[in-house]
């Protein structure tokens, strides 16, 4: 069974159709490449998915279940984290901090159990998964440092711990790469991996084809809201109509 | 435990002792002016415990009315002791907060603002409609003070007393809600309330649970405040009061815990100091407040800092 099934959604803005009827799935395990040229609807399926939208049409499963339109905290606590395309984090928070609210659904209290400290055992937990996930992401020697004092790659370094501090199965990383220098691209790419091989299921938007190619058997790709293709790198690669997308389309590399 | 922590709570301690002896030495509409500074305290910590969720309303100050409309009744018309009817005014606050969270809460920010305006006026507007059990217009009078072992609470300094560990009890607590995982929470809804929803928090909650605890608390205060008056009104709790909430919050600064409070002390202080000049008020407190948002747009609370950062940079230039 798939983790993921995204069903005939389509969304619209108005007159305009960011997405039409797309179909695609995603199995437990995978790192699936979402890609399509500037416009095609990636964000925008992410945001279905993630429950900051509500489709349209069409409906979206997950683990069996029908998570289409539900609350954007109630998808998360099912196991679906999503990061942001512009680099999200809470600038006047610390790394450390970052990552403490990330473990929100573990750590969540009562009001009273705060006040009289009867929590101490949760929050203790909450900060060990913290600090294992710095560690992980290579964030530890910066934990004390305000987010908005970060470089950019530790910046989205930290985006992605946050969100893996929460637990999910499914992460939908939304241009993860972009503006990274090769080196940094480099190491993201390995952490990635890392994380895909910690078991968690990965959806990745990109625009950098290498990195894409380099991490995905397989890649869904979508033109002006529709689905266009879907196959392993090669294929895609050399699909003509894909080819002839991204020479038509805004693309940027 | 370390030092600075020891140190802090020593200091806190000295200043309450401090605080327990001052009023033996001040004249009688001085300790006056201790009871209603210590109650102004808690209103404007309450407030900030909103604020961290990073929505401001102008509703505050009738949820205190709320509580304070709460215990008059309670212990005049129904024959509560007050030590019942006070907690009762917090609850009935958080209760009243509690049910306007869904109007209030489907809006943010600047409509937020305006919607809290505009659902304050008309809870004071029932008060002076239903005459029957409010008193209308003219409020509620002869309310009942507190009975303990035969002290005479109507006399300020065993009120001050009172309203010494009642406030103190509730700063303890809005210290450490602020402190606590919940506090962090609120936090982080206020810097990114889409990044905290996509890791589970429930933004709408967080920011309901601000806004009831704040009224709770500030439901306790106004219960303070009538019970030393003897009297209520709904013109208590008009909006001309909120902005000198909103003011003693801004110019003391709203980034910490102690921000607010110092704004409160400094412009009540000052305020009695200009007693005699009653119909400038107005002006004076404008221009106070420019200046504040001109200067200091951290509060008096960035001050300290500042002189010490301005002073360490003239020792070592460069
Ligand atoms: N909230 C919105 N209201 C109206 N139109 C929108 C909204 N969000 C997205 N769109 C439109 O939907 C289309 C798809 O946008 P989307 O952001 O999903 O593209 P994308 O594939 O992520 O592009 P990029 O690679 O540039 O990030 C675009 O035409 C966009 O203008
Ligand atoms: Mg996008």
């Amino acid at each position: 069974m798939s983790l993921l099934e995204v069903q005939n959604v389509s969304k619209h803005f108005g007159g305009l159709t960011a997405l039409h009827n797309v179909t695609f799935s995603v199995k437990a395990g995978e790192i699936r490449g979402l890609i399509g040229p500037n416009g095609a609807g990636k964000s925008t399926m992410f945001k279905n998915i993630a429950g900051f939208y509500k489709p349209t049409q069409g409906d979206i499963l997950f683990e069996g279940r029908s998570i289409a339109g539900l609350a954007p905290h109630d998808i998360s606590s099912l196991g679906i984290v999503r990061t942001f395309q512009e680099t999200t984090l809470f600038q006047e928070l610390t790394v450390f901090e970052n990552t403490l609210v990330g473990c929100h659904l573990q750590a969540e209290t009562n009001i009273f159990s705060a006040v009289l400290g009867l929590d101490k055992g949760k929050q203790k937990r909450a900060r060990e998964k913290s600090m294992e996930v710095m560690e992980f992401m290579g964030l530890i020697e910066r934990r004390d440092q305000l987010a908005a004092e970060l470089p950019l790659g530790s910046q989205r370094t930290l985006a992605i711990a946050t969100a893996l501090a929460s637990g999910p199965k499914l992460l939908l990383m939304d241009e993860p790469f972009a503006g990274m220098n090769p080196e940094e691209t480099k190491q993201m790419m390995n952490l990635t991996q890392k994380v895909n091989d910690f078991g968690v299921t990965i959806v990745l938007v990109e625009h950098d084809m290498k990195a894409v190619m380099g991490l995905c058997e397989y890649i869904t790709v979508l033109n002006f809201g529709t689905l266009l293709a879907e196959g392993s790198p090669t294929e895609i690669r050399e699909d003509a109509r894909v080819v002839s997308a991204y020479l038509g389309g805004g693309h940027r590399h | 435990m370390s030092k600075a922590g020891i140190l802090q709570i020593a200091g806190i301690l000295v200043l309450l002792l401090a605080l327990l002896v001052l009023p033996n030495y001040l004249k009688y509409h001085h300790q006056d002016f201790m009871i209603f500074l210590f109650i102004n305290i808690l209103v404007v910590v309450s407030y900030r415990l909103m604020t961290l969720t990073g929505e401001w309303s102008l509703i505050h100050i009738v949820m205190m009315g709320v509580g304070a409309y709460t215990s008059a009744l309670l212990s005049k018309n129904l024959g509560f002791p007050v030590w019942v009817s006070m907690p009762m005014a917090g609850v009935s606050a958080g209760l009243m907060a509690a049910l306007l969270c869904f109007p209030l809460f489907r809006m943010t920010q600047f409509y937020f603002l305006i919607g809290s305006f505009a659902v304050g006026e008309a809870i004071r507007l029932a008060w002076i409609f239903f005459v029957y059990p409010f008193g209308g217009s003219s409020g509620v009078s002869s309310i009942p003070p507190p009975e303990l072992l035969g002290i005479d609470f109507m006399e300020p300094i065993p009120y001050f007393y009172l309203v010494l560990s009642v406030v103190t009890i509730c700063l303890v607590i809005l210290y450490r809600v602020e402190n606590s995982r919940f506090g962090l929470t609120l936090h982080a809804v206020h810097w990114k309330a889409s990044l905290a929803e996509s890791v589970g928090v429930n933004t709408w909650k967080y920011r309901s649970l601000a806004f009831i605890v704040a009224s709770l608390f500030v439901g306790i205060a106004g219960a303070l405040k009538i019970h030393y008056l003897g009297n209520v009104t709904p013109h208590q709790f008009g909006v001309g009061t909120m902005v000198f909430v909103l003011i003693w919050v801004i110019v003391g600064g709203y980034n910490t815990f102690f921000g607010p409070i110092l704004g409160a002390i400094v412009l009540s202080v000052l305020d009695e100091s200009l007693r005699d000049l009653e119909e400038f008020r107005p002006a004076i407190y404008g221009v106070i407040l420019i200046a504040a948002i001109m200067f200091m747009p951290k509060g008096l609370e960035s001050v300290p800092s500042g002189i010490r950062q301005w002073f360490s940079q003239r020792k070592s230039p460069g």
